[in-house]
């Protein structure tokens, strides 16, 4: 039995509303484990319910063989977590942070090889408030580990950062796998998911719909395969033709919304593909590109809308 | 014990902060001194009220007459200082004092009828009107007093030469004509002796009031207001998740606004020593102790406020309305004894009440601990209690 987490039919209700919904899942020793859903998904509950911030409704949450309810606190010395809105003290030096977190706790690692992994030695002694945005998530992992988990727990690590700040974020996730430790973090990014974890759960209005490797989800999928093309301008009947010639039913034709005549694909077997791109070709566009499905687009299929449409109010 | 050393790094956590927020440090320092300052000059101190102005209206203009003006006129507040009681402005008659008192520019007066010579020497009984400013009770109480004191003593003194004069004309050989004067007109005296030397003033009353009013509820709202403000800025997370105690949590930060109270009172306590001459006439390490005992009895119910209140702003609130009728109602400037009844049972509740008798015992009056042993197992009990009941309260509250 390798499992560092096991969830139970874990359940949380405030009042008539159901914030997580009798999920069950597992994590393995050593895996980076995502839980991916849009905000208001229940991932934050479920992730502070078993770091033991939160009371469960109902449910069985065993962290390293132990009782998340009852036995919190021989838990509590081996699991680290980030928290999400970074809070930290404003008044005390970086140093001083990790230094006051290790003192919690018996076993505690030194404050500068830490700052040296994540390149903040040169901040070591200085306030928060001098950092920049990708310098305090860094921080934030760091102050996670000081007490060298076992388990790490990441709440959305990238949410708010550039590009660059966010690819720096997943090398430092990576080094942390490979220090042997087990990853539980949640997402609303896509393609954060598909890099970062061995295996996700999509949860959606605080059910889990899905639970898999990322790779396997997608190839399971209805439509795995994805064509996007850019046409001269809107053209109805190429459009129609392109449809014809892979079957319509098979293979589903979507305007993506801003610049003009940006068209998306999914199509449903690889001989399909073919003749989809042979047709496409016959139309010249002005830019296409073959790909597999992403996360996203499993997610929009499971779930039936996209993120924009959640965020408008279009449920 | 693990929770020790939890506490005190939470504690000094705490401390840390604190030392360098300016602002609030600042205001850390400035508002002791502040209160100090105000109630100090705006409270009416005896030995500050000199050469308070009245009128003199002398309608006799004989003999005696005027040596009852120069008595008045030339009393001194006490034996060793050169201060003068009254600053005497003479007028006519009543009416003329009684005008100046309406255009305050005297604080009473006393008028001498014109036939107040005339009487005494006829031995009959002659009457002075003291006339009272009424707009002014706390001044015009003390200006009735000292006159009143004044014209008594001086009839003594009239009633011992007419004594002296009647025993004059009884022969030698009546037992009567031994007797003094003065064991007929005031056969018996009394002289007024203190515990502590010297004559305590309003502000020594006030100033052991103060301390601990200012001591104990910084630390109820700095406890409150500390958690609270924790809780939103969302670092209380950060401490909840990691192994450490609950009880370390609450006794830390309350450690640290117990440190901080302590050097606010040695504050106000300097200064009180400074600026308004007040002296401890007790044990100064029973006073810290009672201050600490003081502070305890309140840590349970900041807890219990910052466990209710959910944000800072609403703890700060809450807590300045219970802070402001405990002023008045714990007897820091008035004695509890002269409030109606209803007023004196809530006293006897607020522990802020205990802390200042006992305070002021040893401060004042130089009590030891036999004298306060009350006070101290009540606000010991009043601390394990509200203690005991805020901690779980507190477990409960922090828990989502």
């Amino acid at each position: 039995m390798n499992n560092v987490i096991s969830v139970k039919n874990l359940t949380k209700k405030y009042g008539s509303l159901i914030a997580v919904d009798r999920i069950s899942f597992e994590v393995y020793k050593g895996e980076v484990f995502g839980l991916l859903g849009e905000n208001g998904a229940g991932k934050t509950t479920t992730l502070e319910m078993i770091e033991g911030l939160r009371k469960p409704t109902s449910g069985e949450i065993k962290v390293l063989g132990f009782d998340a309810v009852h036995d919190i606190q021989h838990i509590k010395e081996r699991i680290g977590v980030q928290l999400q809105s970074s809070a930290y003290y404003d008044y005390l030096k970086l140093r001083e942070i990790l230094d006051l977190f290790g003192s919690f706790y018996q076993k505690k690692l030194n404050p500068d090889d830490l700052f040296k992994m994540v390149g903040l030695e040169s901040k070591a002694d200085q306030y928060i408030k001098n950092l920049s945005g990708g310098q305090r998530q860094r921080f934030s992992i760091i102050a996670s580990l000081i007490n060298d988990p076992e388990i790490v727990f990441l709440d959305e690590p990238t949410t708010g950062l550039d590009p660059v700040a966010r690819r720096n974020t997943w090398d430092i996730i990576a080094k942390i796998k490979e220090k042997g430790k087990t990853i539980i973090l949640t997402t609303h990014y896509m393609e954060e998911a598909e890099i970062l974890c061995d295996r996700i759960a999509i949860m959606e209005k605080g059910k889990i719909i899905t639970i898999g490797k990322p790779h396997q989800l997608i190839e399971q999928a209805e439509t795995p395969y994805k064509v996007e093309f850019v046409l001269e301008k809107d053209n109805q009947k190429t459009i129609d033709r392109l449809l014809n010639a892979c079957e319509a039913r098979d293979c589903d034709i979507k305007k993506l919304p801003g610049k003009t005549a940006h068209y998306e694909m999914h199509i449903k077997s690889q001989e399909l593909l073919n003749k989809a791109i042979t047709a496409l070709q016959k139309e010249n566009p002005e830019s296409f590109t073959i790909g597999r499905a992403t996360l996203e687009d499993l997610f929009i299929e499971l779930t039936g809308k996209t993120i924009a449409d959640e965020e408008n109010g279009n449920v | 014990m693990r929770t020790f050393s939890d506490l005190w790094q939470i504690a000094k956590k705490d401390l840390i902060e604190f030392t360098r927020d300016r602002l609030r440090l600042v205001t850390f320092l400035i508002m002791p001194m502040f209160m100090m300052i105000m109630v100090g000059f705006i409270f009416p101190n005896q030995n500050t009220l000199k050469n308070v102005p009245i009128g003199l209206a002398n309608e006799d203009g004989g003999q005696v007459s005027q040596q009852l003006v120069s008595a008045i006129t030339n009393l001194k507040l006490s034996p060793d200082k050169p201060d003068l009681a009254f600053e005497v402005k003479t007028y006519d008659n009543a009416e003329a004092i009684k005008n100046a008192i309406k255009s305050q520019q005297i604080s009473g007066g006393l008028d001498i009828p014109a036939d107040f010579d005339q009487k005494i020497t006829t031995n009959g009984q002659a009457q002075v009107t003291i006339v009272q400013d009424q707009s002014n009770p706390q001044i015009s109480q003390m200006v009735d007093q000292i006159l009143t004191q004044v014209i008594s003593g001086f009839s003594s003194q009239v009633g011992n030469q007419k004594v002296n004069q009647v025993l004059a004309v009884v022969p030698a050989t009546n037992p009567v004509s031994s007797i003094s004067a003065e064991s007929i007109i005031a056969p018996v005296t009394s002289k007024i002796e203190g515990i502590i030397p010297g004559n305590p003033n309003y502000f020594e009353f006030v100033a052991p009031g103060i301390m601990a009013m200012i001591v104990m509820t910084a630390v109820l709202t700095g406890l409150a207001a500390s958690i609270a403000r924790e809780k939103e800025q969302g670092t209380l997370d950060g401490i909840l998740i990691s192994p450490i105690n609950r009880l370390a949590i609450i006794l830390g930060k309350a450690l640290s606004q117990a440190i901080r109270g302590l050097i606010q009172g040695g504050i106000v306590l300097l200064l009180a020593f400074l600026l308004f001459g007040v002296t401890i006439h007790g044990n100064i390490l029973l006073v810290a102790l009672l201050l600490v005992l003081g502070i305890f009895s309140f840590v349970g119910l900041g807890i219990l406020v910052s466990a209710i209140a959910t944000e800072q702003e609403t703890a700060t609130q809450l807590l300045f309305m219970f802070q402001f009728p405990m002023l008045f109602l714990s007897g820091v400037f008035f004695p509890i004894a002269l409030m109606p009844n209803i007023m004196q049972k809530i006293a006897e509740v607020i522990p802020l009440t205990y802390a200042i008798n006992a305070i002021r015992k040893v401060m004042v009056l130089g009590a030891g601990f036999s004298a306060v042993r009350t006070e101290f197992l009540i606000l010991l009990l009043f601390g394990i209690i509200t203690l005991a009941i805020s901690v779980p309260v507190f477990k409960r509250v922090i828990t989502k």
